[in-house]
């Protein structure tokens, strides 16, 4: 081969370096149609809390359906936001946890050879992750709107379904955490065993009010506790303020597990 | 024949020749993995528009080298420029691309999304169509990843190192499982691009590889380069032959001082004396020790590229 005849060489250093750290909306597309292939994913996110809240939510007598004094909705409307919240931590908790597949696979290592930063990688799983999320939150309340057996303000529809959908951002960073964490085969199944504990133990699944006291105690210290209240809230007319601490925590550890991880993923060894 | 000169031919290092600067440039680069010191030193100096085989059986060190320059691993010692500047700068311009051995890629994506996914994280690239086009694997676009065979995976991931238009190709054992038929395929859409004027780097344990297709062979053993030159200066080191004779109580030392002599061998009163020039060392032994019986016998090419790539004891021998 002739080592002169170069047409690529004039302009190589003035080859540009792509912004955003290689962010960018077409990948972002690839990766939400990639999410919403997954049949299994679509089935525990879409699907399950659809039909839990047929089963759970419709099921409930016209005399047992108040809240209670200062309430703004009913027993159904309660247990429709549960379950969309139950979705879309699922959605956003299995969006994070694709790296770990990623990672099995080797994509994260081809991605190292492309401008692709770190950072925007996880923006993007994060994002797709959200969207997801969002579409689980959908199914969930259009089926609520439909079957209108669920009763709240339409504030209180807008305002709980954004309420649920931003909250489970959190697990988007526990998905990233435990998908940093663990090895793929075990992640998904590991996950969803985690999130029903986290749901029966935070009082998604059961009335925690009719629960003993030493339960409740327990319940206050698990992930989904203080979201679950904080979601809740528009309906219930009132939020226990120490749900707060328990979402800056819970969030606190998440972020900071899937952060140390990560920065052990990323090292150049 | 002049054995002795083709080893090591070393290239002088210019950082800068003719204003461009070197494609690869590896200097001392040392790796260790616990107790395996797999990368022992080893310079390169690999310059624009060169096809360079990286030549050595498994365990050799060609994949960590191949790490090491991509800066993909880091190494204790030594240092990796890519066009005059750190890898990753390399990559994010999109000047180095490469085609590792496994892995790299989602099976739940297709053919084609895999591309447009790649070619989305860069400045500027090839349209896909083109890409798939050159790698043959036109046809395949909607087929999903995981169900193609080790073969298209391999032109997949060869269609997505052409995707940012690369001065410098690296592919690490590009036709390991590929059939006799893939594996022309394989090399005739790499010659064709490098026909272009890319820069190409390919690691191979093929013997017939690197000779089919490199401009230079750059040979390595054991973490170590031993040779490098052109196809023709390494067959010539590689086909040397073994001249044989009897001649006892033969030290070391004088042995290795015959003129022409590669690696020696004693064994009781027989010493077998490896070189390019047979005919030398024939008549060195014959005319200058007592040495008799002589015995040459040609060493074919494969077994000769093991003798210098492999652990036996004689290429201890060789200086």
């Amino acid at each position: 081969m002739s080592t002169t005849a170069m047409p690529q060489q004039p302009d190589l250093m003035s080859r540009p370096v792509p912004g955003l750290g290689g962010f960018n909306l077409t990948m972002l597309k690839l990766e939400v149609r990639r999410l919403l292939r997954n049949r299994r994913t679509m089935i525990f996110t879409m699907i399950m809390p659809v039909v839990f809240y047929l089963i759970f939510g419709m099921t409930i007598p016209a005399g047992k359906q108040s809240l209670g004094a200062g309430s703004h909705g009913n027993v159904s409307a309660y247990i429709l936001i549960s379950m969309a919240l139950y979705g879309a931590v699922l959605a956003t908790s299995s969006g994070g946890a694709m790296v770990s597949i990623e990672r099995s696979q080797g994509w994260s290592r081809q991605l190292r050879l492309t401008p692709l930063s770190p950072v925007a990688y996880i923006a993007v799983k994060m994002l797709a992750a959200m969207t997801l999320g969002a579409a689980s939150v959908l199914a969930v309340y259009v089926v609520g709107l439909i079957t209108s057996q669920a009763n709240m303000p339409l504030a209180q529809w807008i305002l709980t379904a954004f309420a649920v959908w931003i909250g489970s951002l959190m697990f988007a960073a526990f998905g990233l955490f435990m998908g940093y964490l663990l090895p793929t085969e075990n992640v998904m199944q590991v996950q969803s065993f985690a999130l029903v504990i986290f749901a029966f133990a935070g009082g998604l699944f059961v009335d925690l009010t009719a629960m003993p006291g030493w339960y409740q105690t327990v319940a206050q210290f698990t992930p989904i506790w203080g979201l679950n209240e904080l979601v809740h809230a528009p309906v219930s007319g009132g939020v226990d303020n120490w749900a707060w601490v328990n979402v800056a925590a819970w969030l606190a550890i998440f972020v900071a597990g899937a952060a140390w991880r990560f920065r052990k993923d990323t090292a150049r060894v | 024949m002049t054995t002795n000169d083709t080893y090591a031919v070393q290239r002088p290092r210019r950082s800068i020749a003719g204003g461009t600067p070197l494609a690869i440039d590896l200097r001392g680069a040392h790796k260790r993995f616990g107790d395996v010191h797999a990368v022992k030193g080893i310079d390169l100096t690999i310059r624009s528009g060169e096809i360079v085989a990286f030549l050595g059986p498994n365990g050799a060190g060609k994949t960590t080298t191949i790490d090491m320059i991509l800066g993909l691993s880091q190494p204790d010692e030594g240092s990796s420029e890519i066009f005059g500047m750190a890898p990753h700068l390399a990559i994010r311009r999109g000047l180095v691309s490469a085609v590792m051995q496994t892995g790299g890629l989602l099976s739940d994506y297709t053919v084609e999304e895999t591309c447009r996914f790649t070619a989305s994280l860069f400045s500027n690239t090839r349209p896909v169509e083109e890409v798939l086009a050159r790698a043959g694997i036109t046809e395949l676009a909607d087929r999903r990843v995981g169900k193609c065979s080790g073969g298209e995976k391999q032109r997949l991931r060869f269609a997505l190192a052409l995707l940012s238009d690369p001065a410098l190709i690296l592919l690490d054992e590009p036709t390991t499982g590929m059939d006799v038929e893939g594996r022309r395929e394989f090399w005739k859409a790499i010659r064709a691009d490098a026909q272009q004027g890319r820069t190409v780097v390919f690691a191979t344990h093929y013997l017939e590889e690197a000779d089919a297709y490199a401009d230079r062979i750059i040979l390595v053993r054991r973490g170590e380069i031993v040779a490098d030159g052109t196809a023709g200066q390494i067959k010539s080191l590689a086909s040397g032959r073994t001249v044989r004779a009897t001649l006892p109580g033969a030290d070391e030392a004088t042995l290795r001082s015959i003129p022409g002599a590669d690696s020696i061998e004693i064994r009781g009163d027989t010493v077998l004396v490896h070189s390019g020039d047979s005919d030398k060392v024939a008549h060195h032994l014959l005319t200058t020790t007592n040495a008799h019986d002589l015995e040459i016998t040609a060493r074919g090419l494969e077994e000769a590229f093991i003798a210098l790539t492999g652990d036996d004891k004689t290429t201890e021998e060789t200086r």
